[in-house]
């Protein structure tokens, strides 16, 4: 396995490259920051100024080198905006991201699976059906659309949650975070449960497939002939099966919700990483934008890198070294 | 004792009456202690010194104060400079209120005022400097404690709208310090009617009030500066009551805040214009075609009757109505009335179709041309619907109009680069006078002087400059006020630019609290006090 994770780790060296120059290329290719930054009482001389101590005057290439150069030694450059750089930018907020994002997915794990595996024994109830439907406006409804509902009906309606912001903020081993007030985690419940409907419904369904798909298999008749509990075959032998696909499309689905948050951030305000992408590509803030998109490749990588070694662990079959080289 | 001449009934009476006056006024008490206010865009840093950006200004003001500042109108008034005199031509001295104090405590002196002319000049890595209000300084000379002057290298009378952006900072807290330590409090020591207590990038400003405050104090407690970037969040938040007023209400919620009985609203005109710019000097123009697309040889925008045949088939008062809500205020000058420069003289262009279709044949364009109209669609209240709507106001004169609209940021570097042949922009005199636009959008390109810096499609008048030149440099206000309105009349009459509306900005605020609206767009938390 050891070996299989290395070859992997230096496999992602070369996409993190090929990843960079795409992205550098790509920023580069839209418009010129200097013009939307600079005050608009600012004259030539300063615009010229400005250009240069970006360094935006030198040709693209040269750009590009000083990035990879700087970026080695772990240096991805300054926000133009905030002349902050741009992973502290990024690292600061990304608590409140990973906080949003990892409430959304328990969310989904409490909820859908639990309501998958309802509707996958009792595929012809009226609550199993109920659930169905449910999932499918999951689906299909806009993020920023339910968010706003969210918003009206629970915070203007019935004043019962705050509408946006997120709310106060203790430290944790040095990392600030929210959950451990009650406040924080009124302001924490809208936006997660918002960012976790898709995924909601998602595990829900592919719960409810592999479940029915199991009930028809052997071995759960086989436990059914031993006389096994039927709590003891859905909770440990079922479940246990059918969670391969699930792990593997949570996690996944964890790595978006990180990195494309940015829906749910803006409709309640949520100091998180995805809001700072957005502002910062409306600035063209370059350097942020690059260290965001490449930080996400990592993220990415690293994920999927963590779900083949679940995978080993869940089903013993499947051999790293052979099963992906 | 008194009471105890009461009956028994009448003191139950009264103590019953006075709790419930306790509990009737409690919630006003409440309010009284804490303020929060709804932003639309979040600082990118706490130095007041460190980007000119609208957002980090709006929050600077609460906690710094210049030597002088604007009012509501946006006239200059004296705010940490008790007065100041013209020794002569070129030597301005100011007087600073006596005992002044900074948050730490200590004594505010003109020491601190010549640090924080200097220090906007030595700020690394800004995308927009200040110290292209500080650079006509050309020597600081510190008379006593609460004397100074400033000598400009030639007379200058743009100084006072300049220092109006300056911002007077602590020395002893700031010297040596990074815009980023001010994240963290550091150096957040200022004047003004709030002290800082902490900033959450992206997200919230708690601010306490500053007891010692020299003027007025301020009514709250505590203050928080939420920002919401997204309208229909803000106008959730407001709605919810997580904050007690909001700024720049969006358009498609004004009906619903118009009818609420518990918001109410509060506007004003902008320093902001929305103008078209035509494309007058070249030979050819990249976006103007024959009607079915064909280039044209020769640039019909550089005939005068066709850019007034424009200007006429504008109609200002529909767009109001229909597309702003009722909120702009239809123009032909360069700044609102209330602003020093504005001329009388130049009167909104009546709508008249027929004579601009005129106008057009005298020019040789019976049939019309066709022609794209670039915008942004992210920038201005509106901006992409108001050119679609000017589109289809062309095509009625026989102008085959159609509309580009795209985002500030690829939008500005375009324009910057001569791309369009009519273009839509907005342009907020920052400076509380004319001579801002004046030198950015209509003064021929001069880059030694930094004039014609927005220009972008270099419409150009000798004679412009020269009076332009004249008004900067004029220190008699009533001469310059005349420079400035024949500078604006000279590129309005010859539709260098082609005035639209000025905007007009919103607030909206909950019951029990009011506003008083700014020309300068500007929203303190100050600002809003019990009603």
């Amino acid at each position: 396995m050891l070996v299989f994770i290395i070859r992997r780790l230096l496999q992602s060296v070369a996409v993190l490259l090929v990843m960079s120059l795409l992205v550098f290329v790509g920023v580069y290719a839209i418009g010129n920051p200097i013009d939307v930054l600079l005050s608009p009482d600012a004259d030539q001389a300063e615009r010229a100024r400005t250009i240069a101590s970006f360094g935006l005057d030198k040709p693209l290439w040269q750009q590009y080198f000083i990035f990879l150069k700087n970026a080695l030694s772990g240096d991805m450059g300054r926000s133009f905006a905030f002349s902050t750089p741009a992973l502290t930018l990024i690292f600061e907020r990304m608590p409140a991201t990973m906080e949003l994002a990892v409430t959304a997915i328990l969310f989904s794990i409490v909820l859908g699976i639990p309501l998958g595996l309802w509707a996958g024994l009792r595929p012809n109830s009226i609550a199993g059906k109920t659930i169905m439907a449910v999932s499918i406006l999951g689906f299909s409804l806009p993020t920023f659309w339910v968010g706003l509902m969210l918003i009206m009906l629970f915070a203007v309606q019935l004043g019962w949650l705050p509408s946006s912001g997120r709310g106060p903020t203790q430290e944790l081993l040095g990392i600030p975070v929210s959950f451990l007030s009650w406040d924080g985690l009124k302001h924490l419940f809208l936006p997660a449960l918002n960012l976790s409907l898709f995924n909601i419904a998602l595990v829900v369904r592919l719960t409810r497939a592999g479940a029915q798909e199991a009930l028809l298999q052997d071995y759960v008749k086989f436990a059914r002939a031993k006389g096994l509990s039927n709590k003891r075959i859905i909770g440990v032998h079922v479940l246990k099966n059918i969670l391969i696909p699930i792990v593997t499309v949570i996690a996944l689905q964890f790595g978006s919700i990180i990195a494309f948050a940015i829906v749910t951030e803006s409709v309640f305000a949520w100091p998180g990483m995805g809001k700072l992408i957005i502002d910062s590509i409306r600035v063209l803030d370059r350097p942020v934008i690059v260290a965001y998109l490449m930080l996400i490749v990592v993220i990415f990588i690293l994920i999927n890198l963590v779900v083949d070694v679940v995978y080993s662990l869940l089903d013993p079959r499947v051999r790293l070294s052979d099963a992906r080289g | 004792m008194y009471l105890s001449s009461l009956s028994q009934r009448a003191k139950r009476r009264l103590i019953a009456a006075s709790i419930a006056t306790v509990v009737a006024i409690s919630p006003a008490v409440l309010y009284a202690q804490e303020f929060r206010l709804g932003l639309s865009s979040p600082p990118t840093s706490m130095d007041p010194h460190f980007y000119n950006l609208f957002a980090n200004l709006n929050v600077s003001d609460h906690i710094f104060e210049p030597l002088v500042t604007m009012d509501p109108d946006s006239k200059i008034i004296p705010a940490l400079a008790e007065s100041w005199t013209l020794v002569n031509e070129t030597t301005w001295e100011f007087k600073l209120r006596k005992g002044i104090k900074f948050h730490d405590g200590s004594e505010l002196t003109t020491a601190d005022v010549a640090w924080s002319m200097e220090r906007p000049a030595t700020i690394v890595g800004s995308p927009g400097k200040f110290d292209v209000y500080t650079k006509s300084i050309a020597e600081k000379k510190i008379i006593d404690a609460h004397t100074i002057r400033f000598i400009t290298k030639e007379p200058y009378p743009l100084l006072l709208p300049d220092l109006t952006s300056i911002y007077i900072v602590s020395k002893k807290a700031t010297e040596g310090i990074s815009s980023d330590d001010f994240s963290s409090g550091k150096g957040m020591v200022g004047t003004s009617r709030y002290k800082f207590v902490r900033f959450q990038r992206d997200d919230r400003v708690e601010l306490e009030r500053n007891d010692a405050y020299w003027g007025k104090r301020a009514e709250w407690n505590k203050v928080t500066l939420r920002f919401i970037p997204n309208g229909a969040t803000r106008i959730a938040a407001l709605l919810a009551g997580d904050v007690q007023a909001i700024e720049n209400v969006p358009t498609p919620d004004l009906a619903r805040i118009r009818s609420d009985s518990n918001i109410g609203m509060y506007s004003k005109i902008s320093h902001r214009m929305i103008f078209l710019y035509p494309d007058a000097s070249r030979e050819k123009s990249p976006f103007v075609t024959t009607k079915d697309g064909k280039p044209l040889d020769k640039n019909p925008l550089q005939d005068v009757r066709v850019r007034q045949a424009i200007s006429m088939s504008i109609n200002r008062d529909a767009i109001k109505d229909r597309v702003m809500e009722g909120l702009s205020e239809p123009t032909n000058n360069l700044v609102p009335p209330n602003l020093f420069g504005h001329n009388p003289e130049l009167k909104v262009p009546k709508y008249d179709p027929e004579g601009a279709k005129k106008l057009l044949a005298e020019a040789g364009y019976a049939d019309g041309f066709g022609i794209t109209i670039h915008t942004p669609n992210n920038r201005y209240v509106n901006d992409e619907k108001i050119t679609q709507t000017i589109a289809q106001m062309l095509s009625r004169i026989g102008i085959a109009a159609k509309v580009e609209g795209m985002p500030m940021s690829v939008y500005s570097s375009r324009g910057a680069k001569r791309e369009y042949s009519l273009g839509l922009l907005g342009w907020g005199a920052q400076t509380g006078e004319a001579s801002s636009p004046l030198r950015a959008l209509v003064a021929c390109d001069d880059p030694a002087r930094g004039f014609g810096g927005f220009n972008w499609l270099k419409y150009c008048n000798p004679k412009l400059n020269e009076t332009l030149g004249k008004a900067v440099n004029t220190v008699d206000d009533q001469q310059r006020l005349k420079l400035l309105q024949d500078a604006a009349a000279i590129a309005i009459n010859e539709y260098g630019i082609i005035p639209i509306h000025q905007q007009v900005t919103t607030w909206a605020a909950r019951k029990g609290f009011a506003y008083t609206p700014r020309t300068d767009e500007r929203t303190h938390a100050y600002g809003f006090r019990p009603q």
